[in-house]
């Protein structure tokens, strides 16, 4: 439970890669094909993702809710009652204290390292070059038992604790069918900082002409989806921190 | 997305085709999927440091090479450490951060540099672009080490790398080497001969045309060592590298050996030069860039074992501060005129780097880890997260949970458990020996653990429940030879004779009473060749430590099948057999084809499957045979057939037979673990969290089937039940989906305290517990939905858990839970209410179903074998607990209604027409719903009084977690607690019939529709 919290935080929907040679590139146009193409998915305006979360034998219904603007909202529901867990609003990123049920604003890093993905929406691949991010193709490798052509994703760099960290994740996606199946990012602060953290993606099944991963799981749990949602209506409200009471 | 579809299709037509056409052979991860190893540690007395290295601006950053486990990064100031080389060499000479790149360009030089008996190899030289993240090999795949990188600060393209080369064997790839295009292409600047090595290379941190080389002549045999020759000399290039002069002058005359160099930072014409030497060694200081010498101290902190201890660090910002690595490190405050030692620590210092910011931090790199002083070296504090022990051996015995017993390279003997409360921890580990570690036996009836010192100077019988020792090493008998025991001496005990105990001089020993009495039961079994008994070892500086003494017993196996059938090994290469008990010996090594004469027997594995069977593992890496040589028997040694095929890396140093399946092999080489199914035709890498480490040593844990290795750098690393090797076949590769069998899974009533460690602290992970459903995928499941159910024989559906998804083998834990009950909607939440019940003893389904398919198996639940808890006290702690769940989910559906009225009815007040039985509703609901459920406070100390649902659930999850039948007051409580539940349920439905009926009435007489309330069932599948 008491991680609830940053490992709700840990998973944003993200494939993204960038620039180092022509096949990365081919890898990553073969991706967005295949999961749609370009059109569909640059005309997203929103996604919600509505499943459950494992861990440690609980089971926690949950929704994730991103938008094109970079807005975020995780909801979950804990013993009959729903609450916004934690959101960003573009501005303001919040989250609730697992003591008192209060809602309480992110560190100012935290809110900066949000605001520099307000672009990574749907997919950090996407017009990769534009947001800026960098690619390049390691090599194959195998993984999860199945050849993968692994692709390093250098997005924006963070600030922890006061230091630019590089932002990378790995991705490794499936020769056979140019989907990632498994990510890996580095861990950035704390002790395990600098150990990878794996994160693998399957179930893909298609909503509105695009594949979307239906389980992404590490070591510590895994967010299953009963249903995803293309541009659902928005309620602006929800994303902004509470007012007190 | 029609792409895809097509991809997909094709795909499948392909796998489909080839299925018939020829045997499917999965190698790696193909075949292992996600079936993962776990390290265990232990770090309390860490490993070997060979190389420290820091990051040139920021503080925070240090990187520490080690001896024989990869390359660590600290990112918070040497706090802790986390691996980033895992899949590469683990042995490590040099490490160097990019003067001009420090966060990105890191350049690592595999190949421990302090020539000890058992140091591992590299492969080359490694770049990485990314902090460590990623790497990538540059060459030099046959330089063995690697000591020293230089880069210039204004040229990153610019690297001159020092190459120490084979401690084996004569190499040309020795020498000094040069890159300007960033690693593509390198030219050799300085070479002396096939057996002169660079030993150091330094750069001049003002002028990067200015190298101090240092060429050190080295050779190690089996059985000696030299240090020393006319190679041996210090050369200084002032044009980046072209040409190169020899600087000796003020020092001694005569054959020179290694040496240690130096330059200060802040002074560089200020050059210190550690010299190995028969007349006049010593620390000389120019201060003339090396044009003069001058001898300042010959202190034994700074001569000793120069071919371990040649590290000679400058003070960055002082030049009158510099430190040796040594015996116990020593550091000067008056630019070397005199020296005291450093701070208790580990012995054996062989790197120490002074902190960037801090002039009074530095860290020292010891053959017992990292260690960190704030205050100049007097006090020195370890890090505690490196698990990098140096196993030469390892055994287990039959506990549960099993312990792992083995001898560590200068660390002493040890046990410690496979498992433990809160994980397998520092303080979980017990020494039983002094000095270096090797063999530790576990007497197979007794609480009696043999060990062992170097060279079988002190054998020890340790009485663990009396906590007593004896020293019970054989010793030589009047008018016979002096007993010549390896450096990493044999012993065995006898599956037998429990009180049989064996050991190996050259010679084998037997005694019958637990080492008290011995009698030998064979010749000499060596080659006993006066050429390889050298005494005086260590060339210009005299080493004798009894590291070199050869032509000596290295393995014994006594037949699990027949206790008349020994075998014994030599690491003068005889494989030696006795079908009598040692009345009679052959020596089967000539039947052996394609082995090299006199190769280092390491390993023999008598197979428990027939008593002629045996396997034999040679390791020629002692005269710079890196090949990989096992032989298999059948015939007691008449005959033997390599099983070795390229598949395998790195010379091989054991093997371990498994007890079911004959063909099913593992074996450890100096770069990891290899397995085969197939009797040796085809042999797979296993790295699913295994770095490629060496693998001195491999035990079968017979009752869990758990694969333990003993690794020269990484600790104890397991697999945890390797019996789903032992069905892999053609016919179960080609299905889609193959439940292996899986052994019951127990639900274990063991409890306790563990925890405690910091989080700096490293701690071994445990087994999991849980039930394991283990099945092989023939490919990945990447689309369309997959789950995996469990059910009770009624399909009643239990729990959902998570899939592995993996090609391969995957196994998925479940920890004999159902789903927790639904809990009524408080303020906060109830801890209580996450708690689900375990299920009884049984047989359970497990449905797997992956897309429209459905896959089927079933599992067995047993209760612990050692409880005293009766099967009635069962029923009823169940019975009980299933009556709370349903109180629970009771209690949460009345206050599912009674929310659902007073939402309405608080929606409603304001308005005119409902105000007075919306208000009545609320006036009503309210109070009843404050005794329910807490309805103010937080989760913390402002915690509300507790509520019907609070005290309902701290009293179902007391009784759902013990196994014990409830308590006469846990009963009695339950009863006070569901007559208020039940009284609660009887004033809602009263208040319903008076109150809420007339505010529904209203509502649709108004045209409102009525509260939308659910059913029992629609809420409870919500």
């Amino acid at each position: 439970m008491r991680n609830l919290k940053s490992l709700l935080f840990a998973f944003t929907l993200a494939f993204s890669v960038s620039a180092y040679a022509q096949t990365a590139d081919e890898i990553i146009n073969n991706y967005i094909e295949n999961i749609g193409g370009k059109e569909k998915l640059e005309q997203l305006k929103g996604v919600q993702m509505i499943g459950n979360m494992k861990m440690q034998g609980m089971e926690i219904p949950f929704e994730m809710l991103s938008t094109k603007d970079g807005k975020q909202l995780v909801s979950i529901e804990l013993q009959g009652n729903k609450m916004v867990w934690s959101a960003f609003d573009g501005e303001t990123s919040w989250q609730r204290n697992q003591m008192t049920m209060d809602a309480e604003k992110s560190d100012s890093e935290a809110t900066q390292n949000l605001k520099n993905e307000l672009e990574q929406f749907p997919d950090p691949f996407l017009n990769y070059k534009e947001k800026g991010y960098t690619v390049e193709l390691i090599g194959k490798e195998t993984i999860d038992g199945t050849e993968t052509f692994k692709i390093k994703l250098t997005k924006k760099p963070v600030l922890i604790n006061g230091e630019l960290t590089p932002n990378i994740t790995n991705y490794y996606f499936d020769t056979e069918n140019f989907v990632p199946i498994v990510t890996e990012s580095q861990v950035n602060q704390g002790p395990m900082k600098g150990q990878t953290v794996k994160s693998t993606l399957s179930d893909y099944q298609e909503v509105g002409g695009i594949y979307f991963p239906f389980s992404i799981g590490s070591q510590f749990q895994t967010m299953e989806f009963k249903e995803i949602k293309l541009n659902p209506e928005v309620d602006a409200a929800s994303f902004a921190l509470p007012a007190k009471k | 997305m029609n792409k895809l579809i097509k991809v997909l299709a094709c795909s499948f037509i392909t796998v489909t085709a080839s299925v018939n056409a020829q045997d499917i052979v999965l190698k790696g991860k193909e075949l292992f999927g996600n079936l993962e190893a776990r390290e265990i540690g232990p770090a309390l007395m860490s490993g070997r440091i060979i190389d420290l290295e820091n990051h040139p601006t920021n503080s925070k950053i240090i990187y520490a090479g080690s001896a024989g486990g990869g390359v660590w990064k600290s990112e918070n100031a040497g706090a802790s450490f986390v691996p980033i080389f895992d899949d590469y060499a683990q042995s490590i000479g040099s490490i160097a951060v990019d003067p001009s790149d420090p966060d990105n360009t890191v350049w690592v030089g595999t190949g421990e540099i302090w020539t000890r008996n058992s140091v591992s190899l590299g492969d080359g030289l490694y770049k990485s672009k990314d902090g460590g993240a990623n790497w990538k090999k540059i060459g030099f795949e046959k330089s063995e080490r690697i000591s020293s990188i230089k880069i210039n600060p204004n040229n990153s393209n610019e690297v001159y790398v020092a190459v120490l080369g084979a401690l084996w064997s004569d190499s040309e790839e020795r020498g000094v080497y040069k890159t300007t295009d960033g690693g593509k292409t390198w030219d050799k600047i300085l070479y002396i001969n096939e057996k002169t090595g660079a030993s150091d290379l330094i750069m001049d941190p003002t002028n990067p045309n200015i190298l101090y080389a240092s060429m050190w002549e080295f050779r190690r045999t089996g059985w000696g060592f030299n240090s020393g020759g006319p190679g041996s000399a210090l050369y200084k290039s002032t044009d980046a590298g072209k040409t190169w002069n020899k600087i000796h002058n003020g020092f001694p005359q005569g054959d020179l050996g290694r040496f240690a160099i130096a330059i200060a930072p802040s002074k560089p014409e200020l050059i210190f030069a550690v010299v190995e030497s028969k007349e006049n060694k010593g620390l000389y200081r120019s201060d003339d860039a090396g044009k003069n010498w001058k001898l300042l101290n010959s202190d034994f902190g700074l001569v000793v074992r120069p071919f371990y201890f040649s590290r000679l660090v400058v003070h960055p910002t002082n030049p009158d501060i510099l430190a040796k690595g040594g015996l116990f490190g020593s550091i000067s405050r008056d630019g070397g005129k005199t020296f005291k030692n450093l701070g208790e620590m580990h012995a054996d210092i062989h790197d120490i780097v002074f902190d960037i910011k801090n002039p009074d931090a530095m860290f020292v790199g010891t053959d017992g880890g990292v260690y960190r002083s704030w205050d100049g070296g007097a006090t020195m504090d370890m890090v505690d997260n490196l698990p990098l022990s140096q196993f030469y051996h390892i055994s287990v015995d039959n506990q549960e949970p099993y312990n792992i017993y083995g001898g560590l390279q200068d660390n002493g003997s040890w046990y410690g458990p496979s498992s433990s409360p809160g994980g397998i921890e520092a303080r979980d580990w017990k020494r039983v020996g002094v000095g270096d570690g090797f063999r530790v036996l576990k007497h197979p009836t007794k609480n009696i653990i043999y060990s062992e010192m170097q060279g079988a100077q002190q054998v020890w019988r340790y009485d663990v429940d009396k906590n007593y020792n004896k020293t019970i090493q054989p010793l030589p008998i009047k008018g016979e030879a002096d007993l010549r025991f390896n450096w990493n001496a044999p012993m065995a005990v006898s599956t037998h004779q429990p009180d049989r105990f064996y050991m190996g001089s050259q010679f084998l020993h037997v005694s019958e009473d637990m080492g008290d009495n011995w009698k030998k039961i064979s010749p000499d079994l060596t080659t006993n060749d006066p050429a390889k008994q050298d005494k005086e070892s260590g060339g210009i500086s005299v080493d004798k430590s009894g590291a070199e003494t050869h032509t000596t017993i290295f393995t014994i196996a006594e037949s699990p099948l027949d206790e008349n059938v020994i075998w014994v090994g030599t690491d003068d290469g005889n494989v030696q057999v006795t079908q009598n008990g040692g009345k009679t010996w052959e020596n089967t090594v000539a039947n052996i084809s394609g082995l090299p004469k006199n190769t280092w027997v390491y390993h023999i594995e008598a197979s428990s499957h027939n008593k002629g069977t045996a396997y034999a593992v040679f390791d020629g890496h002692t005269s710079g045979d890196m090949n990989t040589y096992v032989y298999k028997t059948t015939d007691f040694g008449k005959t033997w057939k390599s099983i070795v095929t390229d598949d395998i890396i790195g010379f091989a140093r054991n093997i371990q037979e498994d007890y079911v399946n004959e063909d099913l092999l593992f074996l450890g080489t100096e770069f990891g673990l290899f397995i085969t199914i197939d009797g040796g035709k085809n042999w797979s890498r296993f790295t699913n969290k295994m770095p490629a480490t060496a693998v001195h040593f491999i035990d079968l844990q017979k009752q869990t089937n758990d694969l333990v290795l003993g690794t020269h750098g990484r600790g104890v690393i397991i697999i945890d039940d390797i019996s789903p090797l032992r069905e892999v076949n053609q016919a179960m590769l080609s299905k889609n989906v193959h439940f292996f069998k899986s052994k019951p899974g127990i639900i274990k009533e063991q409890g306790g305290f563990g925890g405690g460690s910091t989080e700096l602290q490293f701690v071994g992970s445990n087994p999991s517990s849980a039930a394991k459903i283990i099945y092989y995928l023939k490919k990945r499941h990447t689309f369309g939905k997959m789950t995996l159910t469990i059910k009770d024989q009624n399909d009643n559906e239990l729990i959902t858990l998570t899939p592995g998804k993996a090609k391969g083998i995957n196994v998925v834990s479940w920890g004999f839970r159902q789903k927790n009950p639904k809990v009524a909607a408080g303020k906060n939440f109830t801890r209580g209410g996450f708690t689900a019940p375990r299920v009884p003893a049984g047989t359970y389904k497990v449905v797997l179903k992956k897309g429209k398919k459905e896959y089927t198996n079933t599992i067995i639940v047993q209760n612990d074998p050692k409880s005293q808890i009766s099967d009635s006290d069962r029923k009823a702690q169940r019975k009980t607990t299933m009556e709370l769940y349903d109180d629970m989910e009771r209690l949460a559906y009345l206050v599912h209604k009674v929310d659902a009225y007073l939402k309405s009815a608080n929606r409603l007040k304001e308005d005119n027409k409902f105000k007075k039985v919306a208000t009545k509703v609320i006036e009503v609901l309210q109070p009843l719903k404050e005794t329910l459920v807490v309805t103010t406070g937080d989760n913390y100390v402002g915690e509300a009084e507790p509520e019907l649902r609070e005290k309902l659930s701290d009293l179902y999850s007391e009784v759902a977690n013990q196994f014990e039948k409830p308590s006469l007051s846990q009963i009695e409580n339950q009863g006070v607690l569901k007559a208020r539940l039940t009284k609660a349920q009887e004033d809602f439905e009263k208040i319903n019939k008076k109150v809420i009926s007339k505010f529904e009435s209203r509502k649709v007489k108004e045209g409102k529709k009525p509260t939308k309330v659910l059913s029992k069932e629609e809420f409870l599948s919500k």
